[in-house]
């Protein structure tokens, strides 16, 4: 199946990880791509860990299974790392669970990549890791901790599966309707500085 | 919400695109009582009935039995009238299904597939509209968001048609569907006004100059004969299904069949499978294929009626074949779809060798490698001619 690119995303509920994964599906449709974007959902508690997918190919997808073996995951709250995601949901296990070894990781941190990727007890050379601290990004540009489109801007620069500008775009034209011109020109800023802060090795 | 066009495709999910499609169907009534994972579809149409955007009396009920009556209600006086809902919705709808069916009433609903109760679960599986197969309702299954989409415009035609008036459940996988955000095509509203139509109901209750008279009591003397009614009425329907899905297809450039039948020509052993998982059997099929593995896939669209020549016809050169269930029926003796299967197939001279799968309940994922591992299987059947295990669970 290496047609897909296929991407999970980690974090609690009510960080906008769902919301994240499904604005990069509409930005990956605008770039003329086949989408899907969909959340793994459970009981719905505030801060319960919950994680969202995306395939992107140039092809119609008609896989309809969770994302087992993603080559990039984002992960929006570090403290899920090394937690036994199983539980009750169908999750998969933790959040280097099924990754190949060419795998992406984007972690919402202060601390430097260097210091994720231990902390992911990561052993393949091949594996990238990314961290920006998209909390206080969000802090700063929305005045809510929001770690999704800080992230989104981050994947927009560490993967080749969507533009800044696009992300930009949609959210410009898809989310006017539901936001004042401030959270817009926020989140806008926020995907901004996310794509220019995220550093990696 | 917002809907940006890009070269002709829109980005959205199951239950979005089903209110989508009942906005531009504009129906007179809709009477709903939101359950998850059909939620959104409540919550976004009775948006569009709040901004003005459809002509809609939308009804709020205490319960999806209120819900069902309300529909009956609406649709004997003569409305077009739809209503979506799920799992245990479905089943507090139960004696109200029957009743709209016997009365002919032309309803559309949308079954968002969830798992029934106990133990409590909301995610996907098949045993809410399976439970309903013998309530008198025609019922569709849907593979994609677009073809939920597409379905719920055919059901309209379906139900109101002359030789049919009956009710119509389009089913879509639960999370699975109603929550994946995918491509479709929408159609303009024009060009849905006129495929559907203006409903014009033939026996209004509210038409006093020709009064009519609906769920009547009847005794030993009449009562069969109205079922024999309904059951040649649902036995129609099947043509019907087939003309309307061509039409469909003209219209539209998305032709649909009673079937849909992938890499089956040829193949030895095969899948028959409902819904969403169709697709990531295909996968499977396809990867099976580069490796020289002759292996197909049926799916049926139509339920009820079943189409069981068709079907059959479809499987008569395939070897091996694996029924699988998103649902059991409690007989000890496999899933509901299969045992259909089996019995459609016994008129064959020549059988292939059939067996039961249950997976998926509750929401079990159902991946490639399981799809692969019940063909790999069935090509063991079809090596030996034996069959080990008639019946069994798989994604355990």
């Amino acid at each position: 199946m290496a047609d897909y690119i296929e991407i999970r995303w980690h974090g609690r509920a009510q960080q906008g990880i769902v919301t994240a994964a499904k604005m990069l599906g509409e930005s990956c449709l605008r770039s003329g791509k086949y989408v899907q974007a969909f959340p793994e959902f459970g009981p719905e508690r505030m801060g319960a860990p919950v994680a969202a997918y995306n395939r992107v190919s140039d092809e119609p997808i008609r896989l309809h299974c969770r994302v087992t073996e993603p080559k990039y995951v984002l992960i929006a709250d570090p403290t899920l790392i090394g937690m036994s995601l199983s539980g009750g949901m169908e999750s998969s296990g933790g959040v280097t669970a099924g990754v190949p070894d060419n795998a992406v990781f984007i972690v919402n941190t202060s601390k430097s990549p260097q210091e994720m990727y231990k902390e992911l007890g990561l052993k393949s050379k091949g594996t990238r890791v990314y961290t920006l601290d998209a909390s206080k990004i969000s802090l700063e540009a929305i005045g809510r901790n929001m770690p999704n489109t800080p992230m989104l801007g981050a994947l927009a620069k560490v993967a080749n599966v969507i533009t800044l500008d696009i992300l930009i775009d949609n959210f410009k034209e898809n989310y006017s309707k539901k936001f004042n011109s401030k959270i817009i020109e926020g989140n806008i800023n926020a995907m901004t500085r996310g794509f220019n802060e995220a550093k990696g090795e | 919400m917002a809907i940006t066009m890009i070269k002709g495709q829109v980005g959205l999910t199951g239950n979005s695109a089903i209110a989508y499609a009942m906005k531009q169907i504009n129906p007179d009534v809709c009477a709903a009582y939101p359950i998850t994972p059909s939620t959104q579809v409540v919550e976004e149409f009775s948006s569009y009935v709040a901004d003005g955007k459809v002509d809609t009396e939308f009804i709020t009920v205490e319960s999806e039995h209120s819900a069902m009556s309300a529909c009956i209600g609406a649709s004997a006086a003569g409305a077009r009238v739809m209503t979506a809902t799920s799992s245990q919705g479905l089943a507090l709808m139960w004696e109200m299904l029957y009743i709209a069916s016997g009365m002919r009433l032309p309803i559309v609903l949308t079954d968002v597939n969830r798992a029934l109760s106990a133990p409590i679960n909301i995610h996907c599986d098949h045993s809410d509209s399976m439970g309903a197969r013998d309530s008198g309702w025609i019922q569709i299954y849907s593979e994609t968001v677009q073809e939920a989409y597409d379905n719920l415009f055919q059901a309209v035609r379906i139900a109101e048609n002359e030789k049919v008036l009956l009710p119509v459940m389009v089913c879509l996988d639960g999370f699975i569907t109603s929550h994946a955000i995918e491509n479709i095509s929408l159609i303009v509203d024009d060009d849905i006004k006129q495929f559907i139509g203006e409903y014009k109901a033939q026996h209004p209750l509210l038409d006093t100059d020709h009064p009519v008279t609906y769920g009547a009591m009847t005794l030993p003397d009449t009562y069969i004969e109205f079922k024999r009614q309904q059951s040649e009425a649902i036995a129609r329907a099947k043509d019907v299904v087939s003309e309307i899905g061509k039409e469909f297809g003209n219209r539209f450039g998305r032709e649909y069949g009673l079937m849909e039948k992938y890499k089956l020509d040829d193949a030895e052993a095969a899948i028959v499978i409902l819904s969403s998982a169709a697709g990531t059997t295909k996968v499977a099929v396809d990867e099976l294929r580069k490796a020289g593995k002759k292996v197909g896939i049926l799916r049926p669209r139509l339920f009820r009626p079943f189409p069981f020549e068709e079907i059959a016809g479809a499987l008569k050169n395939v070897k091996a074949v694996a029924v699988l269930d998103r649902a059991d029926s409690m007989s000890g003796f496999g899933g509901p779809l299969f045992n259909e299967i089996r019995s459609a197939l016994y008129e064959l001279e020549k059988r292939p060798k059939v067996v039961s799968r249950i997976f998926g309940l509750g929401g079990r994922d159902y991946m490639v490698k399981d799809a692969v591992q019940v063909f790999d299987e069935l090509l063991g059947i079809f090596k030996t001619g034996k069959i080990e295990t008639l019946m069994k669970y798989i994604t355990l």
